[in-house]
């Protein structure tokens, strides 16, 4: 004799959810708090185009096409000279103790030897044990060099000014032009929270019936499994869409992110998402055996989410196997969506190909989640 | 069979009628061959020590586990194919408090009236209310209730969608005295009103309240009827000692002919065998000393139990 989904059973447990929600304070606080903490601390802090960077000059020279270049460094906004140094042991001392990131020597005779026809060396010392910290800056060097010696050669006479490039070079960089980490990280942000807040509380709150002892309650009375996995599931829906516009509100007004694309169209993506997290959830907590165990799970599958989705640093600058991994995720393929919409205005045809995977990853998730959930009644 | 058939149509109707029922965890065989019939209106005690089977015997019953094989009926439903029935209409309370904390008594009572898709929930709850006397803390939480409070309530709640069978997982464990007097008084009132009862515990007061008595050992049920009859049927004879220093008798005791069993009880030691020739005889020679006093008693349903677990599982019934 089967018997039917009753929506009042249902109702009753969603309801049951929402009280015990509301009485769980410092649940109900960090609903609200991680989102909007977290987007501020990142949102603010994340910088993947770090500027001003301690730059020492050893200058050896003191000619104006040397002065011109320093004043270059100076101007990109990338460096900034904070001292100027006598000695060679000096400048290594400081790039050993980390005072400066960059040294920049000029050696001595530089104009002379350049205007005689025999290229001088022009030294750049990086302390690149973080390459990211310096990559942007060390980008912007053969220009600045080009643009001083031009300024300064230039109606001279010299032979020694840089010819015009036989083509004519452009770049248009689409869809955040000015490089504006925030526009990257404050979507993304959109992708690791959810990531994170509802694995872990649906991981919870099916460990937590269990631990108190209440789910062998829950499972003597004649609600079905499907009412109470979904009964259940569905605060955490609503939890989600709140913080999703918290943070699209933040991420408007606080941080100006463009939002080109449709929000209709956004919000049917994030629901997608919320439910593949939540399906994960899910199946940890039928797995797991108490609510310790569930968070350390919600950790394992967390750290490699942030790290190689996307989130953090860029997806093609993985080796093949890492990008394979990244590719199960959902949120790598959220990455996508959230940034397409936003930043791009993709439409649902582009998009496509960032979707099933997640639809792939929900079924496979849910088919071991029913799995482990009959066999815990057992 | 047919005799049986016929009895029946006499006694008031089986509620619980189970026969060779066999569940396994793993390769741990946790209930073997169970099989118990319980009438309507029947206070039916479940005894055994702890990991013996007994609440995954009643998580059987209740449609919560299904059994690997044996068949029967609960309230005339099948144990295999009908557990969501039997669990629409079984009572079933669990060993511990697991009923919302974070809930009201109110709140607690209404989602389960809600699970048991009732209809007339608020005139129930409130009923239920009253009759806990809760009435007036109603908006309390369930989490700051006393254990004897808790598990009244808990009573209530199995009881809110009038079951016609309740079972009984220890529900007086680590509660005090007179609320178990209470509850069981209860129990006793409920039973009147025609509901079967099977009721778990290790308290032998209990047990001795119940109608009939079952006792399970390592997942084996080796004996079932009235409190009386167990004690007939084990045929023990038990003496009771008195004096001073009964710690030396009973090491003395211990491998003598006869004795089976000593087990101090306070200011007395009960000594117990089968053999009553051989256990008269060692006691006939200990008396001789003049150091303890010796006097026949009746065994108890402690001793037979004990008794009970001592034995080789084949050697039931």
């Amino acid at each position: 004799m089967r018997q039917r989904f009753s929506w009042s059973r249902w109702s009753g447990i969603v309801v049951k959810e929402f009280v015990q929600l509301r009485r769980d304070r410092l649940t109900f606080a960090m609903i609200v708090g991680i989102p909007l903490i977290q987007l501020l601390l990142f949102g603010f802090a994340i910088n993947s185009d770090p500027k001003h960077l301690p730059t020492a000059v050893l200058s050896q020279d003191h000619s104006p096409i040397a002065r011109s270049f320093i004043a270059g460094l100076q101007n990109s906004q990338y460096f900034h000279v904070t001292q100027r140094l006598q000695s060679e042991a000096q400048a290594a001392e400081l790039l050993l103790r980390g005072d400066v990131q960059f040294v920049v020597t000029v050696p001595p005779n530089f104009e002379r030897d350049l205007i005689r026809g025999t290229p001088p060396t022009l030294l750049v010392e990086a302390d690149a044990t973080d390459p990211s910290a310096t990559g942007n800056a060390l980008a912007t060097l053969p220009q600045i060099a080009s643009i001083a010696l031009s300024r300064e050669l230039q109606g001279t006479g010299y032979a020694l000014a840089p010819e015009p490039l036989a083509i004519d070079l452009r770049v248009h960089r689409l869809y955040n032009p000015e490089g504006v980490t925030a526009f990257n990280i404050v979507p993304g942000l959109l992708g690791v929270i959810l990531t994170m807040t509802m694995v872990l509380m649906t991981g919870l709150a099916m460990t937590r019936e269990r631990e108190r002892g209440t789910f062998e309650n829950l499972l003597a009375t004649p609600a079905l499994p499907i009412e109470v996995m979904t009964g259940k599931i569905m605060p955490y829906i609503l939890i989600g869409l709140i913080q999703v516009t918290l943070i699209l509100l933040a991420a408007r007004f606080v941080f100006a992110v463009p939002m080109v694309g449709s929000l209709l169209l956004l919000y049917a993506a994030v629901l997608l998402f919320i439910a593949a997290n939540l399906t994960l959830g899910m199946t940890f907590s039928s797995i797991a055996r108490n609510q310790l165990q569930a968070m350390q799970m919600t950790f394992f599958f967390f750290l490699p989410s942030i790290l190689l989705s996307g989130f953090m640093f860029p997806f093609r600058g993985m080796p093949q196997w890492a990008q394979l991994i990244g590719t199960v995720l959902p949120l790598t393929h959220f990455l996508v969506l959230v940034r397409g919409i936003l930043l791009k205005g993709s439409g649902p045809a582009q998009l496509w190909p960032a979707v099933w995977p997640i639809v792939a990853f929900m079924l496979v998730v849910l088919a071991i989640g029913v799995k482990t959930y009959r066999r815990t009644l057992d | 069979m047919s005799e049986t058939r016929s009895e029946q149509s006499e006694q008031p109707p089986l509620v619980i009628d189970v026969r060779g029922l066999n569940k396994h965890f793993g390769s741990k065989h946790v209930v073997k061959d169970f099989s118990l019939q319980v009438e309507a209106g029947e206070i039916y005690g479940f005894l055994g020590p702890n990991g013996s089977g007994k609440t995954t015997s009643i998580r059987m019953l209740c449609g919560l586990l299904t059994p690997d094989s044996g068949e029967g009926t609960c309230l005339g439903y099948d144990v295999i194919r009908e557990t969501a029935a039997i669990k629409r209409e079984v009572g079933y309370m669990t060993q511990r408090f697991s009923l919302w904390e974070d809930l009201t008594i109110r709140e607690n009572l209404e989602f389960i009236a809600r699970m048991y898709g009732m209809r007339d929930r608020k005139p129930a709850v409130n009923a239920a209310l009253e009759q806990l006397g809760l009435s007036a803390r109603r908006d309390q939480l369930a989490g700051a209730l006393s254990g004897g409070w808790k598990q009244r309530l808990a009573l209530a709640a199995c009881m809110l969608h009038r079951p016609q069978l309740l079972l009984l997982d220890e529900p007086t464990a680590g509660v005090d005295p007179k609320a178990r007097r209470e509850f069981w008084e209860e129990i006793h009132v409920l039973a009147g009103r025609g509901i079967a009862v099977l009721v778990s515990t290790h308290y032998m007061d209990e047990a001795e309240r119940c109608h009939r008595l079952a006792y399970i050992f390592e997942g084996r049920l080796l004996a079932t009827g009235t409190a009386a009859d167990l004690i007939a049927r084990q045929a023990l004879v038990t003496w009771v000692a008195t004096g001073r220093d009964l710690q030396s008798l009973e090491q003395r005791l211990a491998g003598l002919p006869g004795v089976q069993q000593v087990t101090p009880f306070g200011n007395s030691l009960h000594i117990t065998g089968r053999d009553a020739a051989a256990l008269e005889g060692t006691i006939a020679s200990l008396q001789t000393e003049g150091r303890w006093r010796f006097a026949p008693s009746e065994p108890t349903l402690e001793d037979v139990f004990i008794d009970l677990m001592g034995q080789t599982p084949t050697v039931t019934q």
